[in-house]
Order: C-alpha cells, then structure tokens, then sequence
C-alpha cells in the first residue's frame, strides 16, 4: 500500500463496469472520471466544492466529485451522468428536464440531474420547499431554477406512478 | 494539490499503527475542509491515512441511556437516525443543517469536531449536549475538547472513536445560518439535563463557548425571556462582512431565545 511513487492502486466500478487502474494519490474523484476514464459529461464548475455541477452518485448518494480522492472511492460503484440513460431511453429525470425545459446553457445539468434524482429515490413525493432545499448544493445562473422544480416535481409524481 | 503518500487501512488499530510509519500524516475523514484547503495548499501533508474504509467507525447506537455516534458517520445518517430524532431531536436538526445535501452525505461528526471550525455547528452539539469524546486511548470531556480556533486537546495520532451523548430532558438548536455557506453567523444549542442547563454558542468567537450565566437563569427559571437580559461579556466577538461584533451580540440572544423556546416545544 505504502508507495514512494505517492500512487495507489484503484478499483471500482463506474456506470456498472469494472474500472482497476494505477493512479496519482491526489487524484480527484472527478479528475479520475473525466481526464482517465473520459466520462466529460460530469462538469467542474468552481471546484470548490460550491457549485454541484461536479455531482455524481457514489453507493447511490449524491457527492461533489471535485471533493472527493478517487482513491476513497475505491471498492465502490460510482454512476455519473452517462449512466443514467438506459440504451436510446433517457432517465426519466433527464426526459423531464427535456419536457419542461429546466436547463438553458446545460452546464449545471448533470450536477442537478444527479442530486434530483437522488431526491426522489430518497422520496418521491418531495414537496417544492424540499425540493429547493435539497438543491441548495447546485448553483444554476441561467433558468431561476424554477423549471427545474417543476421537472423534479414531474419526474417524482412519474416515479410513484402518477405520470 | 501537492503530492502526497496515502493509506487505505481497514480497521482502527491498522490506522493508528500506519500512524507512525510516515512524516507529516492527516488522518482524512469527510474532507469537506481538508480536501479544499489541500487544494488552496493551506495543507500539505505528507502522507494522508484514510478513514473511510473503516467499518467500526460508522453507526448510530443506543446504549444505557446514552446516544454513541460512531466517529466517521455522515451527517446525514445522523439527520435521518430514527433513534436519534426520537431521543435527541436537537442533534437530529443540527445535521440536517449542515452545508448542503451533498456534504452531509460526505462530511463526518468525527472530522469536524476534529477541525473544530469556529462556525461549524457540531462543536455546539458536543459542548451544549455535554457529550464525551472516546479516543483510541482515553475519554475527553466536552468542556475539555475545544482548545482554541481549529484546536482541539487531540494530541498526534489520536483518533476519534466514537462520540457519547447523554440524553437532555429537552434541548433546542437555532442557527442564523451565513446566506451562502450554511456556517453559523450565530447558532445556540440549549440543552437540560435534570437541574442543569447548558448553553453552547458557535459562529460567534473563535471558537465555540458555553454563556454560564444565561445557564444559572435558566437553572432557576427555563424561560425564553431569560436571553432578553444577558450579556455576552466578552471582547472576541467575530466582526466580519456577515455581522458586526455588535449586531452578532444580539442576534446571539435572539438565536439563544428561540433556541429556549424550541427546547421547549421538543419536550
């Protein structure tokens, strides 16, 4: 464990694939998605651990990945923006952002469709007051935010089967 | 982020062990404040050992009439404790009200305690709810813990184990939170215990203090018009862009007086 090199080793999985690699121990978690593994659509707003654009979910929690080692994520699974969709479907917090036009410049996006989408698998009929709080973590410039309250909104009536 | 040597280990005597095996070590819990102030190099540790694989140091247990929060549990797995809304509902709020969603799922009670954050809210929790501190070597007595700004009596090496609350007959927790950050301008945490208040303030000095006076009223008397009439005698007073000295003096009483009155409404 112990390495001179001031590396470590990694494994875990990313978007249900197995992902063991060597990296720098001060890697980012959100350094190890988009410069080693690609995965760009997880953005770095301030990366200061303010902004959320940076979300991802680890173990099925929402975390800002730009304040987190890559290597403390080891041994866990880790889903990020692109692993959302299922084939050509889009999640269906994706499809509701989509309906109701919850994003402008999309650059807070993926932060605020994982932290959402958190929100819902914790519980699915969260009232606007919960749903502003929980997203107290993401900063979006363009749209006020309340279109993207009333996507979550949609996409929890749709997941408790409400449509 | 300068570079830095890391260890992984599984079990708490593997961390105290490694302890000694390099220069200049942090332990890393959350890393809500270390990873940042890694990243501004405010930090530049040689070698970090990383406590968020140890399984012993996380969980919620009930036990003798006491509350033991495990060092490395997240503040949301102490905002959602069924045990720990029921028993100590003031703790239960102060967790849900810290940082925001994405740090109460990272962040730990051990870790800031340990940083011990002159506006964080925890510190007000250990030191108004008398809790106890058990280390990997000896008990620390809330009022014995917080030494100073970002000091604590841990000494080189120690490591939180787990943290013990006793149960308050009631207790109440109000924070004037900074707009943006979430940290406390002033927060109050009141709490009594038989014929014993506490009271613990943090956002407003240094570090986090108890006001013995408002305490030995409301000993007598737990009424919110005691914080009307007390003065916070003291010259350190934080004075920043968020509050004036002057303005924090008595946004504290209101914070103090509410925090009576939910105390209150909580038994």
């Amino acid at each position: 464990m112990v390495d001179a090199r001031n590396k470590c080793n990694i494994s875990l999985k990313v978007n249900g694939e197995l992902v063991s690699l060597e990296i720098e121990s001060r890697t980012l978690l959100v350094e190890l998605l988009r410069n080693h593994l690609g995965l760009t659509g997880t953005h770095v707003g301030c990366d200061t651990s303010q902004c959320g654009c940076c979300v991802v979910h680890v173990d099925g929690r929402s975390v800002k990945s730009c304040t987190m080692l890559a290597a403390t994520a080891a041994g866990t699974e880790i889903v990020t923006i692109e692993g959302m969709a299922t084939g050509d479907k889009m999640h269906p917090v994706q499809e509701a952002f989509r309906e109701h036009h919850a994003l402008q410049c999309g650059f807070c996006t993926p932060g605020v469709v994982m932290s959402g989408s958190e929100l819902i698998a914790r519980n699915n009929n969260p009232s606007e007051e919960e749903i502003r709080k929980w997203l107290g973590g993401n900063l979006c410039r363009c749209t006020g935010y309340h279109n993207i309250v009333k996507a979550i909104q949609a996409a929890a009536a749709q997941a408790r089967g409400g449509g | 982020m300068y570079p830095f040597n890391y260890y992984r280990p599984n079990t708490i005597n593997e961390a105290v062990e490694s302890f000694k095996s390099f220069e200049e070590v942090q332990w890393l819990a959350g890393g809500m404040t270390l990873l940042p102030s890694l990243k501004l190099r405010l930090a530049a540790p040689g070698a970090l050992i990383d406590l968020n694989h140890i399984e012993e140091l996380r969980g919620v247990a009930t036990k003798a009439k006491k509350i033991t929060i495990g060092a490395m549990t997240r503040h949301d797995d102490v905002n959602s404790s069924i045990e720990i809304k029921r028993a100590i509902p003031a703790l239960s709020f102060l967790a849900g009200g810290i940082g925001d969603s994405q740090v109460r799922n990272r962040g730990t009670i051990g870790g800031s305690i340990s940083n011990n954050d002159p506006a964080a809210d925890y510190p007000a929790a250990i030191l108004g709810l008398n809790a106890t501190i058990k280390t990997n070597n000896r008990e620390i007595a809330a009022d014995n813990f917080f030494t100073g700004m970002f000091e604590t009596s841990l000494q080189e090496g120690e490591i939180i184990k787990e943290i013990v609350f006793p149960l308050p007959d009631i207790a109440g927790y109000v924070k004037f939170p900074h707009p943006a950050s979430g940290y406390a301008i002033s927060a109050v945490m009141v709490a009594r215990f038989g014929k014993t208040v506490r009271v613990a303030v943090t956002g407003v000095a240094s570090c986090v203090f108890r006001m013995s006076k408002l305490e030995e009223v409301l000993a007598q008397n737990f009424i919110p018009e005691a914080a009307d009439y007390i003065e916070l005698d003291r010259d350190d007073i934080n004075s920043d862009l968020a509050a004036s000295a002057e303005y924090r003096a008595s946004l504290t009483r209101v914070m103090a007086k509410r925090a009576i009155e939910v105390a209150q409404q909580n038994g």
